[in-house]
């Protein structure tokens, strides 16, 4: 299945060949890709539901490049897709049929590692992992740590402020990054926020944060360094039942215990990961939840003794405490590989990503149960559950007529559900293609025109990332009569 | 991942193998992360991920061109993207069937298809390629600097053992170009598992195990390569020999695949699935010897103990054989420090013929790997493959050595 969202919009009438003969000036031939045979591995990103040809890839290696390219896709008036490694699970770096998808991969320096005021400097299309493995020799190391921290790129995570499992203490990429350098899609420089503490005037830099390449093409972050805690270690409960791991949640946050990371994991994700990583999770428990505790060794005894306990009066059928650096990297190992070993028991899935108030976690977990049976398709849960952050995989076989089809509406009933239990529609992975229509179910349009009027501040001719983030008017009030029963529901779906 | 294979492969086994394969993959881009092609070049193409989708429309039967053929031939088929998929993709076997397609489909130049005649005929034949290297050692004076450091130093062995009547004994691979680049690797191997009580010998008529022609699709001559290698050690694995030690991580793999490659010869099929099971590399078999190995290191002094050695483990060792931790294990036990190398998992370029076929991406990786190698000034620098060690000497002046020469060195001191 692949996407048509090019119908009805008329505003770009892009000259390829004139665009071509443009960018083949500025760009080296090996960093210009023109056609089909090697346009389709860039049609779509970790979310493969949702897939779209191009019209040309490029490959800048240094900001000189970016800005060439802008600057002429601003004067042909041809809409940019920006793009990390593509691990983005909303969408964010799909392209759009007339644009040219702006690969930040080949910008990968890291420029400045400084230990002192504990910040490193850096190109966009660098790692997230790269940043902390630069920084280890100082003791040192980068937050956020999305699960993809492997393959995920710093400019990604800016741009869909992206959360991990260490986030819960220490904060998502907002947090973290203290300046940004960017272009316009005019090819103008801008920066926001500075290396110190705060800045003068609006705070555009937490607007940047999320923006998912609709305002500014990234081309250096400046991120906050965090010192090694001399310790960490993991606990793992396993629970008989998935309420009952719910409200452990809620109980150690209750305590007053802020985790390094709370994380839990049900049956199925269990079963998925524990083959692949080894890394010794009970398969009987109905759900396991890692919380880890790090800081001084006294700090994280005294931590520990107090976790467990919670664990223990929450009814956790067995609890194991990591006992070295390798058993807690053991631990971490199958959580942070869960999606991807999700694909060794189906074909597809599709990651959600709402969040809930803890207290309803378990309440989350059941209604989720039932949508399974009712939609007659498998879900396995991964939780970032410290902050409420839900990532149910629905499981489902492209190859089978109607299984995305089945999968979507049934991701679609989760969000609407998050909402309604005072929750998101996004934690961490964006709004991007897949979310954009229940945009209308958590903002009123008087916010999504505030929106657009944003993103005509720094794009007025929206040719940035097209299509995506935020929803146009039209879209939300079709989005609210279908809701309300009035008219057909139409999902960005990816069509037959 | 959505699939729909055309005709003219889907109800094949080979479509129905490749099918399974593309469908394992949800294009998580974890496997780009740790792609050398992908790390040096930022393209897509260039990546793991990129070549399954490359793969994926190739067998959707939509139009292939050299571009397709230009980004599978850059793959080193090092595996590391299977060591880090978490969804269990068998990269590797999607990569020989498209490759096998690719090169019905897009005519390669004459130029290309002669290199690749020289490298299947001359380099396993050991008659031709010692003779050559002897040949091109006199005249490197006279090469340009590029052809130069492709020819490797004259190295000599130090002697074997001294046949001895040990109950336990095992084969060794002579191996079509290691008796002639790094003739003490054996020899090395044969002192060390003599004092453990292991006779070690090499079966005349084995010849090449057949590697190099199966990488450069020579499938015919790779097959007869291997019928020859199991005739030649058949009759002593008949007649009481324990096991095969491979003391070049690149045949080990290889060999170690016999019985799957053999698997449709009625005639050879049982022979080679024995032979591979059969078959273990030198550090395996140490590491089954540890008790006795290790009274023997207490036995000898401690005079080499300390040095500091930087270890490149071989894709063969680490991705294609999985075995790791464990040459670093014995180095240690023998009293050597290990320093750690960044990107370790990653090639260092060499893959077979990849240094002839891709030169210059080859040279980026070996000089990479190089600097990482020698980033905290080690005294020594091993590794575990004959190709991995003449490739990385290729690029610097410290002696790259096998790392069994060190083992032998603390127990039967430098001759
Ligand atoms: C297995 C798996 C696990 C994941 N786990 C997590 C997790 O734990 N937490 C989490 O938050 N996310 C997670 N993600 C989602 C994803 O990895 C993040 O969203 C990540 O930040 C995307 O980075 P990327 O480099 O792949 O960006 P891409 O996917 O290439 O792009 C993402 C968005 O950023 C924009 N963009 C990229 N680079 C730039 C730039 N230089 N300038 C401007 N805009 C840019 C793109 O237009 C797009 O909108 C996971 C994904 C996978 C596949
Ligand atoms: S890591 Fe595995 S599943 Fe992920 S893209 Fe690579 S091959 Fe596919
Ligand atoms: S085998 Fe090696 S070079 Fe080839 S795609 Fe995998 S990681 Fe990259």
């Amino acid at each position: 299945m692949s996407l048509d969202f090019s119908t009805g919009d008329p505003r770009f009438a892009v000259d390829r060949p004139a665009l071509i003969a443009r960018l083949s000036v500025v760009l080296p031939a090996d960093a210009l890709l023109t056609v089909e045979e090697d346009l389709r591995p860039y049609e779509c990103d970790g979310l493969t539901a949702y897939r779209c040809l191009p019209s040309l890839v490029a490959l800048p290696e240094n900001e000189a490049q970016v800005r060439a390219i802008l600057r002429i896709c601003h004067e042909l008036r041809v809409p940019v897709v920006p793009r990390g490694t593509a691990t983005g699970l909303s969408g964010g770096a799909t392209p759009h049929p007339d644009a040219v998808v702006v690969s930040m991969a080949r910008l990968k320096k890291i420029l400045r590692v400084d230990p002192f005021s504990r910040t490193a400097v850096v190109q966009p299309g660098v790692r997230n992992l790269a940043v902390s493995e630069a920084a280890a020799p100082y003791g040192l190391y980068y937050a956020p740590d999305p699960s993809s921290q492997i393959a995920c790129t710093i400019g990604g995570n800016v741009a869909e402020n992206s959360g991990g499992v260490h986030c819960l203490k220490y904060g998502l990429t907002v947090h973290n990054v203290l300046r940004v350098r960017g272009l316009t899609i005019d090819g103008e420089s801008v920066e926001f926020g500075s290396a110190a503490l705060d800045a003068a005037g609006y705070d555009l830099l937490a607007l940047i944060n999320g923006s998912e390449g609709l305002l500014t093409l990234l081309t250096e972050v400046t991120v906050r360094l965090t010192p090694k805690p001399p310790l960490a270690q993991v606990v793992i409960a396993s629970f008989a039942d998935v309420r009952r791991a719910g409200e452990a949640v809620a109980r150690i946050i209750a305590a007053g215990i802020i985790p390094a990371g709370l994380e839990m994991m049900d049956k199925k994700a269990i079963h998925a990961v524990e083959p692949y990583v080894k890394a010794g999770y009970n398969l009987d428990a109905e759900a396991i939840l890692l919380c880890e505790s790090d800081g001084t060794p006294e700090e994280v005894a005294e931590e520990i003794v107090r976790v467990v306990e919670v664990l223990d009066n929450s009814g956790a059928s067995e609890i194991r405490v990591s006992q070295s650096e390798v058993e807690r990297l053991r631990f971490w190992a199958g959580r942070k590989a869960a999606f991807p070993a999700v694909g060794r028991v189906t074909p597809d899935y599709l990651c959600m990503d709402g969040t809930i108030p803890r207290k309803r976690l378990a309440d989350m977990l059941e209604a989720i149960e039932a949508l399974s049976r009712k939609y007659a398709l498998r879900c396995a849960n991964v939780f970032h559950a410290g902050d409420g952050n839900l990532h149910p995989l629905i499981m489902y076989d492209a190859n089978q007529a109607g299984e995305l089809e089945r999968a979507v509406a049934f991701g679609a009933e989760i969000l609407e559900l998050s909402v309604r239990f005072g929750g998101t529609i996004t934690g961490e992975h964006g709004v991007g293609l897949e979310k954009i229509d229940l945009m209308a179910e958590q903002f009123a349009s008087g916010e999504i025109a505030a929106f657009h009027r944003l993103k005509a501040a720094f794009d007025e001719d929206g040719l940035l990332n097209p299509g995506k983030g935020v929803p146009t008017l039209a879209r939300c009030r079709e989005y609210t009569l279908a809701r309300a029963g009035t008219a057909p529901v139409t999902f960005v779906a990816p069509k037959s | 991942m959505e699939t729909h294979l055309a005709d003219f492969i889907k109800d094949t086994a080979e479509g129905r193998e490749a099918d399974a394969i593309l469908r394992a993959c949800v294009h998580c881009g974890f496997c780009n992360a740790t792609c050398p092609t992908f790390q040096l070049l930022g393209d897509e193409l260039d990546g793991p991920r990129g070549r399954i989708y490359l793969i994926k429309q190739l067998l959707e039967g939509r139009p292939v061109s050299e571009k397709t053929q230009c980004h599978l031939d850059r793959c080193l088929s090092c595996r590391s993207c299977e060591t880090t998929c978490p969804s269990g993709v068998n990269y590797y076997r999607l990569l020989v069937i498209g490759r096998g397609l690719v090169e019905q489909r897009v005519p390669r130049s004459l130029a290309a298809r002669a290199t690749r005649l020289l490298l299947t005929e001359a380099v396993p034949r050991r008659w031709i390629f010692a003779p050559s290297v002897r040949v091109g050692r006199l005249l490197r004076a006279c090469l340009p600097a590029k052809l130069a450091e492709k020819v490797p130093d004259i190295v000599t062995a130090k002697p074997w053992p001294r046949p001895a009547a040990h109950r336990r004994r095992m084969i060794v691979l002579a191996g079509c170009v290691q008796s002639t680049l790094t003739p003490n690797t054996n020899a090395a191997a044969a002192r060390v598992l003599d004092r453990l009580g292991i006779a070690l010998f090499e079966a005349p008529g084995a010849g090449c195990c057949g590697a190099m022609r199966h990488h450069l699709h020579a499938k015919a001559p790779a097959l007869d390569d291997i019928r020859r290698v199991i005739d030649a050690w058949w009759p002593h694995l008949e007649n009481g020999v324990e096991g095969v030690v491979m003391t070049a991580s690149g045949c080990g793999a290889h060999v170690r695949d016999y019985g799957v490659l053999l698997r449709h010869d009625p005639a050879y099929a049982e022979k080679a699935a024995r032979i591979a099971a059969m078959t273990r590399d030198v550090s395996e078999v140490l590491a089954s010897e540890q008790e006795a190995l290790s009274r023997l290191l207490r036995e000898s002094g401690t005079d080499r103990a300390g040095r500091r050695v930087a270890f490149h483990s071989p894709c063969t060792l680490q991705h294609w054989q999985q075995i790791r931790g464990v040459v670093e294990g014995l180095l240690a036990a023998a009293g050597y420090r290990i320093v750690p190398i960044a990107d370790a998992h990653l090639c260092c370029g060499s893959a077979g013929s990849y240094s002839i076929s891709q030169p210059l991406l080859a040279r980026q990786l070996r000089d990479n790997k190089l600097a990482a190698m020698t980033a905290s000034a080690p005294d020594v620098l091993v590794t575990a493959n004959v190709g991995c060690q003449t490739h990385l000497q290729s690029g610097g002046t410290t002696p790259v050595r096998h790392w069994i020469e060190l083992i032998d060195e603390r127990l039967n001191g430098v001759c």
